[in-house]
């Protein structure tokens, strides 16, 4: 090879080296901001911290005394092995480990350090084969046409198209196809050769291996399904549990179903569970069934005088997720580690078959009734299961779906419960994210109708309140089958009314 | 929806495991009956035991009739009572399996409401709590745990599957006519009442009109009657045979006109709570009602035990057998017996005085096989049901054990596929069953469903297959009202008969009924009328 073409491949490397540096950087920055929200602090820690990585770097390439160009394909690996599996590494680890932070800016010191050494080397390297003037004004002028190629790539076609993990095995396929590139162009030679060659190989399939296997993190159909970028993706025994987070709106997903954006889920939350306990003033042991996320345990902890929480939601893997996730223990205040808070992961029909307890405010969240297994949730069998368990003069409250979409289906959980001896109050607010909502609060004696909100609501006031019972007559009782085992008329209507909007 | 997206929900928790490791190899083994001791009883040979112990009452056999004997007698009280079964566990026809996950059964799986005749079932219902009381109207209420949890059956036709058993993909108008004609005729039989004032089918069958036209229809084959009344199209006869087989274990054209209709019009239950077509039924199937009535008896039961001889001596019974785990003989001296068996087996136990005992009886052998899945089968059209039926399939599907569970599924199930050896008569069928290797029958099974759920073998952990020889008595032509079925249903001196083969019609309500028919005549109380 003549060395105007190894010029030229060396200068390309330099293009390739600072695209790959700028999109590990914009990786971890929006990772960063996706995991631990405020998207400004994220991008601006992130960056800086990787700048100056990037000057230690430079500041350490003034101890090598020779061998540049080994030491240079040497980086190459190590940028394409860390760099590769960054984003992959930081999603696992997120929910694995509890001091994230010190992880997030360890990772990216060290890749903005190695970064950060690689241009100093090349210099040196190229310093034999040009002038100095050019050899500044084209090495720059390629790192910054990378760095502008990083930046239009990133949001226009890697984060749409790829999603984070892949992007960042691509990229580190391309710095180990640098190194092996170089290795050749600088005619290393000697035994270590033949062994950086295989080294370098290996590594481009391990990466390779990360880039294929990255659809069991989030499938390519899944990422077209939400809107918003997924943050976190599990499938526990029971669902698949995702988050997404969006400019400011943290949703989370169960298989597939909206359960709550961050924006208005105090909408839904107050609702379930104001308008029934705040009729209590006496109650001091509530039961949560289902809603693991926390949210209506935080509402209920408003109540000062309540004294135990009992939460039974099925998936470890829930309310782990809303235990440890700094993310989403903002969003519920910490609820579920509260003292006055047990969590017990059980099948709420099993687990009421056994209960010995009993609680003055119960607080019934389980996912919409799309499908005969969740069907069973709402029937005469699982109320009937349900009387024991409610302290006299205790209520219970049931999400019940839209009452403007799926009408049948809201009054027949209606019909259902007054089938199985209760008396009942519905009532429906508007949770924009998710349409008209409806609830029904359930007692076996006739509730007292004053009530006394707590304190540092955002949306339920004693003017308010009154409206939610009122139903326009566009979702108005209708008459519907009761609820049964044996009939599953639950699901039917279900299906039915929103097949309509589908 | 809480939320609005879910379209795509399957799709996805589905494509997100697209690339799946292969499939662990499928395990399992052909199970009981006791072919061993089964063998050495028939042969004879078996040692005679020494002494006798005296006792009150020995039943025979712990199937459903056995129990409802060995049950009524000891909530009678005062008895000393003896219960002898072959088998390592009671149950007969009506045994269950249990895995890590559910219990499943290995035979009987379901009971219909039963209606006013099944005085006996009814109250057994109330006893148990499957009945927990009655509306203003007087019908019962049914505990909704056990009625069978909607949705109940599906049939996989024409690439996809569709609710209910009675075909409606891809029927004409005519043939749909033509069901519905057949529907509104059974119907009315329903309804019917002889002469007599009796219902012209009815459960127990000997509580059926003694109206002469109707038991005629015992003399021919139904698929004449099917025939002469101009029921021919193919979605009908298929459904038609498909009930015959499920119930009698051969098609229209080898049961009695009488017995095809009773299946349909003997239907005669109700509920407050749910539809008169409605069933009750358990993860274990009947299995359940089998523990509930272990639990109701105080006697001695050996198990493992096989009864060899019942003979008549000095105004008592002896009754001899051989103990399989001791290795030894043991006999009793006893003032009454129940033979709990079936007819060719009671035939053997009396010796001469059975001779000719089941004449004319006939067995066709069934195949069961209960499959370990790590998640329930779905498919297009309609997701899993209880009971799961392929159109013209050579099985009768299969039922979900963990349809019943009210626990949120947790993906692994039993599936219980039922297929009655009709292709061959049914002594061809039972050589050439008993002889299968456990790779032939699991091919066998996974074959047939395969149509249905091309992923069945990559499903499947474990396949147990079990062959009923003598499964359940088929009421042939003649059988029920022209043989000498009532002779043999009377007592021998003190030796009493109990067991679905006397009713010629293979079902739950007549084992227990005949059970506890058999205890009140020990006991001095009425008889079934005949
Ligand atoms: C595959 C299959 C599916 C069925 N499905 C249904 C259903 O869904 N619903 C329904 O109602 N019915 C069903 N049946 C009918 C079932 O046969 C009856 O419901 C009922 O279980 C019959 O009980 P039984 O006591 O009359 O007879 P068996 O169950 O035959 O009981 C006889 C007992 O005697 C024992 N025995 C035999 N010989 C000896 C001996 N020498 N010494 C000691 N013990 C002996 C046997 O081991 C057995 O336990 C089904 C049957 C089969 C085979």
């Amino acid at each position: 090879m003549n060395d105007r073409a190894t010029r030229l491949l060396l200068l390309a490397s330099v293009f390739v080296i600072a695209t790959c540096g700028l999109i590990y950087e914009l990786i971890a920055g929006t990772l960063a901001s996706y995991l631990l929200g405020d998207s400004v602090l994220q991008f601006s820690t992130v960056i800086g911290v990787y700048l100056f990585a990037m000057g230690v770097g430079s500041w350490l390439s003034g101890f090598v005394e020779r061998g540049e160009s080994r030491l240079f394909v040497q980086v190459q690996f190590l940028i394409g092995l860390i760099g590769g599996f960054s984003a992959a590494a930081l999603f696992v680890l997120f929910t694995q480990v509890n001091a994230f932070r010190p992880v997030l800016y360890g990772l990216i010191f060290l890749i903005g350090t190695l970064v950060g050494l690689e241009i100093p080397l090349l210099l040196r390297i190229l310093k034999d084969r040009l002038e100095f003037k050019d050899l500044v004004a084209r090495v720059f002028t390629f790192d910054y046409i990378g760095a502008l190629l990083a930046s239009l790539l990133f949001p226009l076609v890697l984060v749409p198209h790829l999603g984070l993990v892949r992007s960042s095995f691509l990229f580190g396929m391309l710095n180990v196809a640098v190194g092996l590139l170089s290795a050749r162009v600088l005619r290393l030679s000697g035994p270590w050769a033949r062994a950086t060659s295989v080294l370098g190989c290996g590594l481009f399939v391990l990466l390779f291996g990360g880039f294929l296997a990255a659809d069991r993190f989030t499938s390519w159909s899944e990422r077209n399904t939400y809107t918003d970028p997924i943050i976190h993706a599990v499938s526990s025994p029971y669902q698949r549990i995702v988050l997404t987070q969006g400019a400011g709106d943290l949703r989370l997903h169960l298989n597939g179903n909206l359960q709550f954006s961050s924006r208005d889920e105090y909408r839904y939350h107050e609702s379930l569970v104001h308008p029934g306990l705040a009729r209590l003033p006496m109650a001091k042991r509530v039961l949560v069934l289902g809603g693991g996320d926390g949210l209506a345990v935080r509402e209920v902890l408003k109540h000062p005088g309540v004294e135990q929480v009992l939460l039974v939601d099925l998936d470890p893997a829930m309310t782990r997720l809303f235990t440890q996730l700094p993310l989403l223990t903002q969003l519920n205040l910490d609820a579920l580690a509260s003292d006055k808070v047990r969590v017990v992961n059980a099948d709420a029909f099993t687990w009421l078959a056994e209960a010995k307890e009993t609680f003055d405010f119960v607080v019934v969240d389980f996912p919409d009734p799309s499908n005969f297994s969740l069907g069973k949730l709402y029937s005469t069998a699982f109320y009937r299961r349900l009387r024991p368990v409610i302290a006299p003069g205790g209520a219970v409250v049931v999400q019940c779906t839209s009452p403007l979409v799926a009408r049948r289906a809201f009054w027949c959980i209606d019909a259902t419960l007054r089938d199985t001896g209760f008396q009942t109050r519905p009532y429906h607010v508007y949770v924009p994210s998710f349409g008209e909502w409806g609830f029904i609060l359930a007692s076996l004696e006739s509730l007292p109708t004053d009530l006394s909100l707590p304190e540092g609501l955002r949306f339920l006031s004693a003017s308010t309140l009154r409206g939610l019972f009122e139903f326009p007559p566009d979702m108005d009782r209708v008459d519907v089958d009761v609820n049964r085992l044996n009939n599953q008329a639950l699901v039917r209507y279900f299906e039915e009314d929103w097949g309509k909007v589908r | 929806m809480k939320g609005s997206v879910a379209a795509a929900a399957v799709g996805v928790a589905g494509s997100w495991t697209g690339c799946r490791p292969a499939p662990p190899s499928i395990q399992g083994t052909i199970v009981g009956p006791n072919r061993e001791l089964g063998h050495r009883l028939r042969d004879g040979g078996l040692p005679a035991p020494e002494r006798f112990e005296q006792v009150d009452v020995v039943v025979v056999g712990g199937g459903v009739a056995g129990l409802a004997a060995a049950r009524t007698l000891s909530r009678a009280g005062g008895l000393k009572l003896v219960q002898v079964e072959l088998e390592s566990e009671v149950g007969g026809n009506s045994g269950w399996g249990q895995t890590a996950t559910t219990a499943y059964p290995w035979g009987a799986h379901y009971v219909p409401l039963p209606g006013r005749e099944a005085v006996e079932v009814v109250r057994l219902f109330e006893e148990l709590g499957v009945i927990t009381g009655h509306d203003v109207a007087g019908r019962p209420v049914y505990r909704e745990e056990f009625l069978c949890h909607d949705p109940e059956e599906r049939l996989f036709l024409h690439g996809r599957w569709q609710e209910g058993l009675i075909p409606h993909l891809g029927v004409s108008s005519a043939e749909r006519a033509e069901i519905d004609r057949f529907l509104a005729r059974m119907q009315s039989l329903r309804e019917a009442e002889g002469s007599d004032g009796r219902p012209l089918f009815a459960i127990p069958v000997d509580r059926s009109s003694t109206d002469a036209t109707c038991r005629a229809l015992d003399l021919e084959p139904f698929s004449a009657w099917l025939d002469r009344e101009g029921f021919r199209t193919r979605p009908l006869r298929w459904y038609v045979d498909y009930c015959c087989r499920d119930d009698f274990g051969l098609t229209a054209a080898g049961v009695s006109a009488f017995a095809g209709l009773h299946y349909f019009a003997a239907r005669g239950g109700e509920a407050a709570n749910a539809d008169a077509s409605a069933v009750v039924t358990w993860p274990a199937g009947n299995g359940w009602l089998v523990q509930r009535l272990r639990e109701g008896i105080t006697g001695e039961l050996h198990r493992g035990c096989a009864v060899h001889s019942v003979a008549a001596h000095e105004g008592r019974v002896r009754v001899s057998a051989f103990d399989a785990d001791s290795g030894s003989a043991v006999g009793w001296d006893a003032a009454q017996v129940v033979l709990a068996v079936p007819m060719f087996v009671a035939a053997r136990l009396l010796g001469a005085p059975g001779a000719g005992r089941g004449t004319g009886a006939v067995y066709p052998p069934w195949l069961v096989a209960n499959l370990t899945v790590d998640q329930i089968p779905d498919g297009r059209g309609m997701g899993p049901a209880w009971d799961n039926v392929l159109f013209e399939g050579r099985g009768l599907g299969y039922v979900v054990a963990t349809h019943q569970q009210l626990r949120a599924v947790t993906g692994e199930s039993v599936l219980t596929y039922y297929l009655p050896l009709d292709h061959l008569s049914p002594a061809d069928a039972r050589r050439e069953a008993v002889a299968w290797t456990w790779d032939q029958a699991r091919d066998l099974v996974l074959h047939d469903l395969a149509r249905a759920h091309p992923d069945i073998a990559a499903r499947t952990r474990r396949l147990d297959i079990k062959i009923w020889g003598h499964g359940m008595i088929c009421p042939v032509p003649g059988f029920l009202w022209h043989g000498d079925r009532h002779r043999w249903s009377k007592p021998l001196g003190n030796i009493h008969f109990a067991h679905s083969d006397l009713s010629g019609i293979s079902l739950f309500e007549e084992a227990y009924t005949r059970g506890v028919t058999a205890a009140h005549a020990i006991l001095g109380r009425g008889t079934l009328s005949a």
